[in-house]
């Protein structure tokens, strides 16, 4: 991911770790549509984050739209299809254009109501959909037309193709809020890296390359043109990987993952601590969830979107995370995770040890796990006030060697290393 | 297995050149073609003053409130054209007047739903290598021209060509399908027990798994699921072969309990756990490297004693060397949930009647129809009985309410006009019917290729539903798609696939009178009745804008009476071909 990383070196990127939601579904398409509509693990939502804002600032779309202050497509997914993140009310708040040039002129219909049944209500639907095609059609093809590419994009790449149609529509002007870009292939069951060439090679490398070269590509390609102070990308996918290869060198679905942020007006860094992982992990060993992903939407919803109250789209408040530069000037306050400051005294240690960890208060439930991250013993649990705290731990019986330690406060996880001599 | 997957991409990149060049050949029409037919629009007959004002009150007629009817009862309404359509709609992929009639001439519902579902027990004839091109060129070493290959060995360089005739023989399947059920009952299960081709890139595997979908289709759903289990495109597909004791591989356990019999719909259901224990009963099945067929390896097999969750009622079950009936075992566990029943009544349901499940639906359609099927010990063909036959599935809130896919559509043109695809040769028998996969494809849907394991998304994607069919991007190219057949034509080696109007309005009851003759084709073509104020637009458009209906009558008796005569026939013919490029231009005819 060298593309990336030169990306970091320059300050264009935010790393949050760990992103999952609190239970995870190891369904795929649960987990999608968890991930697509923001909701809970056990809830159910209709309508799509994106679609939830798009509508609250169009409470009338469909209807009227496109009009003279709104002409462009509210949202665009490149792709024939529209995936449910962009789901509004009653229809999506976006379209789907495979090539921005393709123009089709659809025939008159005779204006008349569609019956109040579900044939009639799938036959308004259809109609909608084919008269806002004809008009946007107009819209994205002037745009794709008035627009261009500075930059080179890789070849053999399908996300940087659909990358460069983005670049080129921001460059042909138009004020599309959200694009959506979309590349498959992440479930990795089996054959994840190449068993000849080692870990770094094989299907997970090759995937993770393409997002890089593509995102490197669009990122030169919008400073060329000159509009990178105004497009930030998030990248998010349903779920991370299991730690351990199962017998078909791949992996099965996991818990959480890191998520990537760039664009000029980013605060480049690293959110969260680093995932310990155990030197021979157990298959199901699997990385813990530290940061919701609805905190990434609420921060880019309030600091990107400018919108005051994240909640009346999310449902909930989650914490906002210092991603976005607009949010440093502001007069929020910077969320503190759930747990931080982890640690033990000594560590190698033989007999007892101290761990010590600080919270805003809370549910504390302090374990101990063997490298293949089997919980061993609850070392503590119960619920502990915001500040810091201190648990010593005696087992002079513990074979020694290498073990690991967990320290969850309510959503969050922080798992370290121990060692026994 | 390296080898094979590099030879793939090389395989679909190829496919996918031929493919782009076949699929801009299915350009849009020319432009004078489309400004011809586009300029019969409504503002100019509007202009006219040509619309009555009884027309117009009709058409605000058509708003009435539908109430929901029924449940399983049988339906013991007239038996009409709109009855015996809607049947074979939702059962084939595209309603031809002949069989139209057939139905009708059944006289009841119920003789006309034992037709639909009296498929024919012989398995069809097997495809054939009819990809050998003499131009490329590419010859099957190990089987002759015209000849099947669904026996022969594997063959690297050929899989990809054999999958190919394998999807087109498919396709083929679904054109020529008779007035019964087989064709979208074997695309029901296609879907719900979803794999791909690229999974295994085998012809012989693809071919054998359609064939055992078929074998299953009306048959016991419980026989099915073990079946499916040990089939080995799905072993591959879900990494069963690699299951084993050492390192089980939940991808199967998981899938057989979310998506093929318990479904994850309500918060009582399996859990994680249940999953890991699942997958160790199932550790031990694998594929012979050679002949790619299921083997049972006892070594891999996990005969520990494996302990399920409260929703399997704690159940243990001791391992044993014996796979199949561990297996068994599992299964007899899993179908004493009537979780299992429900699910797949809701899944058949969405496919063949609507998408919404409400509490009414759920209590006097589902839930019923799921004790039909516990009754019949998961007998498939008394469930669709009993849901073809119910007075719910012919209310009429139900019908015209399914968006066609990219199948109904794409085949449904052909069945619709009665056409069949041309093959002057074998290779251009393939070659067209790669095509309209491909295209199907670019539509969202290639039959054998669903995106993922859940089945295509219209199934399972609440809100949207069938509406994920629908994109300003798909509308537009069905679009293209029927201006094509109506005008165009797609050139097949020698041949011409194309609408063949005027055999298709000859085959009515009086084409001499517009209005009978709009009449006769909207029953065929749209599944609810349209406004006079529409009627009378596409009457225009026969008449080219008279208002007398003798212009057509005469245009089609000097036709008739005189077919050699190039004049004669241009006059209908052009007429027709706006006609019917209209017609399935309008939302209507995205709807079935």
């Amino acid at each position: 991911m060298t593309a990336l990383r030169d990306m970091y070196n320059d300050g264009l990127v935010s790393v949050v770790q760990n992103v999952g939601y609190p239970n995870q579904d190891y369904s795929h398409f649960r987990s999608t549509d968890i991930w697509m509509s923001g909701a809970d693990s056990d809830q159910y939502l209709e309508t799509g984050w994106a679609g939830r804002y798009l509508q609250s600032q169009h409470p009338l779309y469909p209807d009227g739209y496109p009009n003279p202050d709104n002409p462009d497509p509210l949202a665009i997914q490149i792709g024939p299809v529209v995936s449910l993140a962009l789901m509004g009310t009653t229809v999506p708040v976006g379209m789907g254009i495979a090539d921005p040039t393709a123009f089709y002129q659809f025939v008159n219909d005779i204006p008349e109501p569609a019956p109040n049944t579900p044939y009639g209500q799938e036959l308004e639907f259809i109609r909608l959909v084919t008269q806002q095609a004809q008009v946007y059609y107009d819209t994205v093809k002037n745009a794709a037309e008035n627009g261009q590419n500075l930059g080179q994009y890789p070849a053999q790449n399908r996300l940087a193709e659909q990358l460069r149609i983005v670049a080129q529509l921001i460059s042909g002007g138009l004020k599309t809020p959200i694009y959506i870009v979309e590349l498959g292939g992440f479930d990795t069951h089996s054959e994840q890296v190449d068993g000849t060439f080692g870990n770094a090679e094989g299907a997970h490398a090759y995937l993770l390359k393409m997002v890089s070269d593509a995102i490197g590509a669009f990122q030169n390609d919008l400073k060329l043109l000159g509009v990178d102070d105004r497009v930030a990308g998030m990248t998010f996918s349903e779920f991370g990987r299991t730690i351990g290869s199962n017998a078909s060198i791949g992996t099965d679905h996991g818990a959480a993952a890191p998520l990537f942020v760039f664009g000029k007006e980013v605060i480049p860094g690293i959110i969260g601590d680093n995932p310990v992982i155990p030197s021979t992990p157990l298959v199901s060993y699997d990385v813990d969830m530290q940061h919701d992903f609805r905190s990434i939407y609420a921060s880019a919803l309030k600091d990107w979107f400018g919108i005051a109250n994240p909640e009346s789209i999310l449902g909930q408040t989650f914490p906002i995370l210092p991603i976005f530069k607009a949010g440093q000037s502001g007069t929020q306050v910077i969320h503190k995770p759930d747990v931080m400051d982890v640690g033990n005294y000594p560590n190698p240690f033989h007999g007892a040890t101290t761990f010590t960890f600080t919270s805003e208060g809370g549910y504390v439930v302090i374990s101990l796990l063997d490298m293949g991250g089997r919980v061993l013993q609850t070392v503590a649990e119960g619920s502990y006030p915001s500040g810091t705290h201190r648990v010593t731990y005696n087992r002079s019986d513990l074979r020694p060697g290498n073990y690991f330690y967990q320290v969850k406060v309510n959503g969050s996880t922080v798992t370290k290393m121990l060692v026994v001599i | 297995m390296g080898d094979f997957k590099l030879s793939r991409r090389r395989f679909i990149k190829k496919m996918a050149k031929g493919a782009s060049v076949k699929i801009e050949h299915l350009a849009p029409l020319p432009a004078e073609a489309l400004a011809k037919a586009g300029a019969l629009n409504s503002e100019a007959l509007a202009k006219e003053g040509a619309l009555p004002a009884e027309a117009l009150a009709n058409a605000s007629a058509l708003t009435t409130e539908f109430t929901l009817q029924g449940g399983l009862d049988p339906y013991q309404g007239p038996w009409t054209k709109a009855e015996a359509a809607h049947l074979l709609r939702r059962t084939t992929f595209g309603l031809k007047q002949a069989h139209l009639e057939q139905m009708l001439a059944l006289g009841n519902a119920a003789a006309a739903v034992d037709a639909v579902l009296n498929v024919p027990a012989t398995p069809p004839p097997p495809p054939v290598n009819n990809y050998d091109n003499p131009a490329a060129p590419y010859f099957d070493p190990n089987v002759p021209s015209g000849q099947t290959w669904v026996n022969a060995a594997y063959d690297v360089e050929a899989e990809g060509y054999r999958i190919e005739s394998w999807r087109g023989w498919w396709l083929n399947r679904m054109i020529e399908g008779e007035a019964n059920i087989q064709e979208k009952m074997t695309l029901f299960w296609h879907n719900h027990f979803a794999t791909k081709t690229e999974a295994i890139f085998s012809g012989k595997t693809v071919y054998n798994h359609n064939k055992m979908l078929r074998a299953h289709a009306l048959g016991n759903f419980k026989a099915f699921v073990k079946a499916v289990t040990l089939d080995p495109l799905m072993l591959y597909f879900l990494n069963g072969y690699l299951n084993n004791v050492a390192s089980p591989d939940e991808n199967y356990s998981r899938e057989l309990q979310e998506l093929f019999t318990v479904g994850k719909e309500s918060a009582n259901t399996y859990s994680e756990d249940d999953v890991v224990v699942a997958a160790r009963i199932l550790t031990g099945w694998t594929l012979n490297p050679q002949t790619l067929e299921t083997i049972f390896v006892q070594q891999l097999h996990d005969v520990g004693i494996k302990v399920f969750s409260p929703f399997y009622n704690n159940t243990i079950l001791q391992g044993s060397n014996n796979g199949e009936a561990d297996l068994d075992a599992l299964l007899n566990m899993i179908f004493q949930k009537d979780e299992v029943s429900l699910f797949i009544c809701r899944e058949i349901y969405r496919f063949f009647v609507y998408y919404k499940i409400d509490a009414d639906v759920e209590t006097n359609v589902i839930e019923p129809l799921a004790q039909v099927f516990r009754d019949n010990n998961y007998e498939i063909a008394p469930v669709m009985r009993a849901l073809l036959l119910s007075e719910h599935f012919f209310d009429a809130v139900n019908k015209g309410c399914q968006i066609k896919t990219p199948l109904d559509l794409t085949v449904g043109v052909l069945r619709n006009y009665n056409l069949s695809l041309p093959s002057p040769t074998l290779y251009d028998q393939y070659f067209i019917r790669l095509s309209i996969n491909f295209f199907c494809g670019g539509l969202q849907m290639l039959p054998g290729d669903p995106p993922n394991v859940a089945g295509w998304p219209a199934y399972r994607q609440s809100p949207n539903f069938y509406r994920v069919w629908i994109s300003n991007d798909t509308i537009r190219n069905r679009n293209i798609l029927t201006d094509v057949m109506a005008f165009q034509g797609v050139d097949v080696g020698t041949e011409k696939l194309i609408i063949n109007h005027i055999a298709f309005a000859a085959q009515f009851s009086d084409p001499s009178d517009p209005n009978a003759l709009i009449d006769d084709m909207l029953a065929l073509l749209y599944p609810m009745p349209i406004s006079v104020l529409k009627k009378t637009f596409l009457k225009s458009i026969l008449l080219s804008g008279q208002f007398s209906d003798h212009y057509w009558t005469d245009a089609w008796n000097a036709y008739i009476n005189n077919p050699g005569d190039p004049m004669a026939y241009q006059t209908v013919l052009f007429r027709l071909a706006s006609l019917h490029k209209y017609v399935m231009n309008l939302a209507e005819y995205q709807l079935i």
